[in-house]
């Protein structure tokens, strides 16, 4: 039984060290804050959650990582908006092969 | 009735973090929870009696996996994105209107934005907009795009805060 789960949270270990690599790759392939953003957020949290997760497994069940978990969910993308939103405060322009800019007409 | 719900919450905390019954380490949490829930008892939640309600709770544990499917579904869509040799974005901010009220609320439907598929909460308005940079603008329009990135988490999470 402690093997399979062993097995289990080495996977999660793995998948989560791919995602956070892709998340990685995201920040350096794409064009402007805003993108990067995207990509870094949404990889990097997941893939640290699944290590998390992976951790909770093979230390044989320890809680802390969940909370862990619970935390990182919130304050991630939180933290995400925050740096968008300073950055479009600031006046970073978008990418030039951007479509639409809703929030910069609505300011004029 | 809010310090007390956060006192509460930080013990458990604690007890996780720490995780022991021994009693000098418990009584030291029960003092750092209290000092905690007097002094930020007043920026909790607007509700507290809300963690109470099992309606709330319950629809709490039917957006956990509506949440997780679309986060999942947000990293296979970047990692798409981002091997793709020809790099297939259209970025671009558009405006979404949401019906929500508390702050709570909110607070959860722009961090939910943030973690599924190619959006990312920008900037939210007093009067219910929220601008949102998507990754492949799908239409201009507010109210379609209200439909297509909001809609789905919008019911379940009135059901959780209001």
């Amino acid at each position: 039984m402690s093997e399979i789960v062993a097995v289990i949270g080495k996977i999660f270990l793995i998948v989560g060290l791919a995602f956070d690599l892709l998340g990685c790759i995201g920040l350096v392939r794409l064009p402007d804050v805003y993108n990067r953003l995207q990509a870094s957020t949404k990889c990097v949290t997941l893939g640290t959650c699944f290590i998390l997760f992976g951790t909770f497994l093979l230390s044989g069940f320890l809680w802390k990582s969940i909370l862990a978990i619970v935390f990182i969910v919130m304050s991630s993308p939180t933290g995400a908006h925050a740096i968008a939103h300073a950055a479009h405060r600031s006046g970073i322009k978008l990418w030039e092969k951007s479509v639409v800019d809703k929030l910069k007409e609505d300011k004029k | 009735m809010k310090k007390l719900v956060l006192g509460i919450i930080s013990f458990l905390c604690w007890m996780v973090l720490t995780w022991t019954l021994y009693l000098p380490s418990l009584l030291v949490g029960l003092v750092v929870s209290m000092f905690i829930a007097l002094w930020f008892g007043d920026v909790f939640v607007e509700r507290a009696r809300n963690f109470f309600q099992i309606k709330r709770l319950a629809y709490l544990l039917y957006y956990i996996p509506l949440f997780t499917y679309y986060c999942l579904l947000a990293n296979f869509d970047v990692a798409y994105r981002v091997l793709h040799p020809a790099l297939p974005i259209e970025p671009g901010i558009v405006k979404v209107k949401t019906t929500l009220t508390n702050t709570t609320a909110k607070v959860a439907l722009a961090n939910s934005i943030t973690l599924t598929p190619g959006t990312l909460s920008v900037e939210m308005t007093d009067d219910g907009y929220l601008y949102v940079h998507w990754i492949k603008v799908r239409t201009r329009d507010v109210e379609e795009a209200t439909e297509m990135i909001i809609r789905k988490f919008e019911k379940v999470l009135k059901e959780i805060f209001e």
